[in-house]
C-alpha cells in the first residue's frame, strides 16, 4: 500500500538520495529498540534463564524437576481450570452482550458507557475487585447477609470458600465479560449488512442468517477471544493476591511465594522455572490465538 | 438502503436488547452497589450514615491513612513519567517505521504486543535483578518504575496510536511536507503530531488508567503505589480503602468516557474515521483491532 502511494509522488532521484540517508534515520529506531531490549527482552530472558540456574549460578535442571512437585502441579492445575472455566463463562456472557449491542447506535450513550465501563472493569480490576467481592459475598457481605437473613440461605454453610480458589471464580468472571465485550465487538461489526440483505433476498430467516452466515464467520473470532480471556485469567495476579489470605493456590501466587521467601533452601530459582512454565502455556495459547485471528481476518476485508 | 438494512437486521429486537443489557448490567452493578453499601455502614449497631465519606473529604483522616496519600502521589507521578516515556520513545519510532521502514511494521507490532503474552508476574521475576542495578544507578526513587510501566502500556498505547496513524495517512502527508522542503523534525512535530493528537491523547489516557490500576510489579518490587497502599490500609480500615477504590474506579471511568469522546481507540471514534476516510484497512491494523 505504501509503495502505491509513494511511487507516483517521488521521482527516482530523491529515492536514490534517500537510500544514502538510510543509516541516519535508522538511528532513530535505536532508543526504542534499546528500551525494549532492556525492560522487556532482558527481564524475560533473566526470568527464563534463572529457572536453569542453581544458587551459585551453575547450570541445573533441579528447578525444572521441582515443577513436578505435587504442590506446584496442583497450582498449575488450579490455574488452568480456573482460567478455562472463567474464560468459557466470560466468553459466552460477553458474546451475548455483544449480540445485544448489534444495531445500537455506534455513537450513542449506551455504546460509549458500555465501552468505558468495560475498559475500566477489564483493566482496572485487580485489588478493587477483591474489595468489591468481599463487600458482596464476604462473610458480612451485602448479598451474603441478604440471603442469610431474608431467605435463610447460608452460602458459606460448607465453610468459607471466598478466600480459596473457588472464591476467585466470580471476581474473574467479573473482569472476563468486559474483556470479551472489548475484544469481540469489533468482530461483530465486521458482519456486513450486505450479507444480511443477500440472506433476506434469498428468502432466509434471521435464524438461517445466523446458522449459515453469522456463526460460521464469527466462530474463529469467538475462539480467539476465548483464548485471550484464558490468557488474561491465567496471568492475573492482583485479585488473587488481595483476596486469598493464605496459601498459594494458583501459579502467580506460587511465584510470589518463591520470590519473597528466600529461606527455602534449594528453591532459590524456583520462581524462574515457574515463570518458564507460565510462559510455555502463554506461548501455546497465544500462538493458537494468532492462527485463529488470521482465519477470522479473512472475512473482514 | 438504510431502510432495507433495518428490515433485514440480524440483531435482537429492541426489547430483547434491553432485557439482555439490563440483566447483565444489573448483575455487574451488584458488587459496586455492595461496595457503596459497605462504606455507609455505621459499625456493629447497624444503620447507615455518611460519616466515613465526610471524613475522607473533610480531611479528617489521621496518620494511619498516610500510605494512601503517598501511594496516590506516587501513582500520579508514575502516570506522568510513564506517559512521557511512552510519548518520547514509542511515538517517533512508530512514525519513523510507518514512513520510512514499512517493512518493519510487523516486527514493531509484534514487539508491542509481546507484553500481553508475558504476564506481569513473569516480567517481575526478571525485573527484580534489573531494578537492583537501576537502584544503584538512579537510586530507589519510585519514578524508576515508570520504565517497567512503559512496557506494560505498550500494547494499549500502540493500538490507540496505530489506529490514528493509519487513518490520517501520514505517509502522503510526510511526502507532501518533504517535497516542500521540511526536515524530519519538522515533519514529526509540525505535520504528524498535530494530525495524530487524538491518538496520542487516547494513548496517554489509557496509559494513565493502566498505571493507576497497576499492582503486581509495584507489590513485588516493594514500591508503594495507589494499589499496594490500598491493600495495606485495607487491613487496618477496610471502609476507607473501599472508598478510595470507588473513587479511583469513578476516575478511571471518567477517563475512559473521555477517550471515547476524543476517539482514537478502536472501540471509539477511531472506527468512524477509519470508515469515513480510508478505503482499505491494512492487514496489520486488523490484527491489532
Amino acid at each position: 500500500m505504501t509503495a502505491t502511494i509513494t511511487s507516483p509522488v517521488v521521482p527516482a532521484s530523491p529515492r536514490a538520495a534517500r537510500r544514502v540517508r538510510f543509516p541516519t534515520s535508522a538511528l532513530g529506531l535505536v532508543p526504542f529498540a534499546a528500551y525494549v531490549l532492556l525492560f522487556l527482552g532482558l527481564p524475560t530472558v533473566i526470568a527464563l534463564v534463572t529457572g536453569f540456574l542453581d544458587g551459585d549460578g551453575g547450570f541445573t535442571l533441579s528447578n525444572l524437576i521441582a515443577l513436578g512437585n505435587p504442590v506446584v502441579l496442583n497450582a498449575f492445575g488450579n490455574s488452568l481450570w480456573l482460567s478455562a472455566l472463567t474464560a468459557v463463562i466470560g466468553a459466552l456472557l460477553g458474546a451475548l452482550f455483544c449480540y445485544a449491542l448489534i444495531g445500537a447506535k455506534p455513537t450513542g450513550v449506551l455504546r460509549s458507557v458500555v465501552d468505558a465501563a468495560s475498559g475500566v472493569l477489564a483493566q482496572f480490576g485487580g485489588v478493587m475487585l477483591a474489595f468489591a467481592f468481599v463487600a458482596t459475598i464476604g462473610i458480612q457481605g451485602m448479598i451474603t447477609v441478604f440471603l442469610r437473613d431474608s431467605l435463610g440461605i447460608d452460602i458459606f454453610a460448607n465453610g468459607v470458600w471466598l478466600y480459596d480458589t473457588p472464591g476467585l471464580i466470580l471476581p474473574y468472571i467479573y473482569f472476563q465479560v468486559p474483556l470479551m465485550i472489548i475484544t469481540f465487538s469489533p468482530a461483530l461489526e465486521s458482519l456486513k449488512p450486505q450479507w444480511a440483505e443477500a440472506n433476506a433476498m434469498l428468502g432466509g430467516s434471521t435464524l438461517s442468517y445466523w446458522r449459515h452466515v453469522g456463526v460460521p464467520v464469527l466462530l474463529p473470532s469467538f475462539f480467539g477471544c476465548l483464548l485471550l480471556l484464558f490468557a488474561n485469567a491465567f496471568s492475573s495476579f492482583a485479585t488473587a493476591a488481595a483476596l486469598t489470605s493464605q496459601g498459594s493456590q494458583i501459579v502467580p501466587l506460587q511465584i510470589r511465594g518463591a520470590l519473597t521467601s528466600e529461606t527455602v533452601l534449594g528453591q532459590e530459582n524456583l520462581a524462574g522455572s515457574l515463570a518458564l512454565g507460565m510462559i510455555v502455556v502463554m506461548i501455546v495459547v497465544m500462538s493458537i490465538y494468532s492462527v485463529l485471528m488470521r482465519r477470522a481476518a479473512r472475512w473482514q476485508r | 438502503m438504510s431502510r432495507l438494512m433495518e428490515d433485514v437486521h440480524p440483531g435482537p429486537s429492541r426489547r430483547a436488547r434491553w432485557i439482555i443489557v439490563g440483566v447483565i448490567g444489573l448483575l455487574f452493578l451488584v458488587p459496586i452497589a455492595a461496595m457503596i453499601e459497605f462504606t455507609l455502614r455505621k459499625g456493629l449497631g447497624g444503620g447507615y450514615d455518611f460519616s466515613r465519606w465526610a471524613a475522607v473529604f473533610g480531611g479528617g483522616l489521621g496518620n494511619e491513612y498516610k500510605p494512601i496519600f503517598t501511594g496516590l502521589g506516587n501513582s500520579l507521578l508514575l502516570a506522568v513519567v510513564t506517559v512521557v516515556v511512552m510519548l518520547v520513545l514509542l511515538v517517533p519510532t512508530m512514525v519513523l517505521v510507518r514512513i520510512r521502514f514499512p517493512k518493519l511494521q510487523r516486527v514493531l507490532e509484534f514487539v508491542c504486543l509481546i507484553p500481553i503474552t508475558i504476564p506481569a508476574i513473569v516480567l517481575v521475576v526478571g525485573l527484580a535483578p534489573v531494578y537492583s542495578v537501576i537502584a544503584r544507578m538512579f537510586g530507589s526513587g519510585v519514578w524508576t518504575l515508570a520504565f517497567a510501566y512503559g512496557v506494560i502500556v505498550l500494547p494499549y498505547a500502540f493500538r490507540s496510536i496505530q489506529t490514528n496513524l493509519v487513518a490520517v495517512d501520514v505517509v502522503t502527508l510526510s511526502e507532501a511536507a518533504r517535497s516542500l522542503g521540511a526536515g524530519w523534525l519538522t515533519i514529526l512535530f509540525r505535520v504528524v503530531v498535530p494530525n495524530i493528537r487524538r491518538g496520542l491523547l487516547a494513548a496517554s489516557f489509557i496509559s494513565v488508567a493502566v498505571v493507576l490500576g497497576e499492582f503486581t510489579i509495584a507489590a513485588l518490587l516493594n514500591r508503594v503505589n495507589l494499589q499496594t497502599a490500598l491493600v495495606v490500609v485495607n487491613k487496618a480500615d477496610p471502609f476507607v480503602a473501599v472508598i478510595f477504590a470507588l473513587l479511583a474506579l469513578v476516575f478511571a471511568f471518567v477517563l475512559l468516557i473521555a477517550i471515547g469522546r476524543i476517539g482514537g481507540t478502536p472501540s471509539g471514534g477511531g472506527r468512524r474515521g477509519r470508515r469515513g476516510r480510508r478505503p482499505l484497512p491494512t492487514p496489520s491494523e486488523k490484527a491489532v483491532a
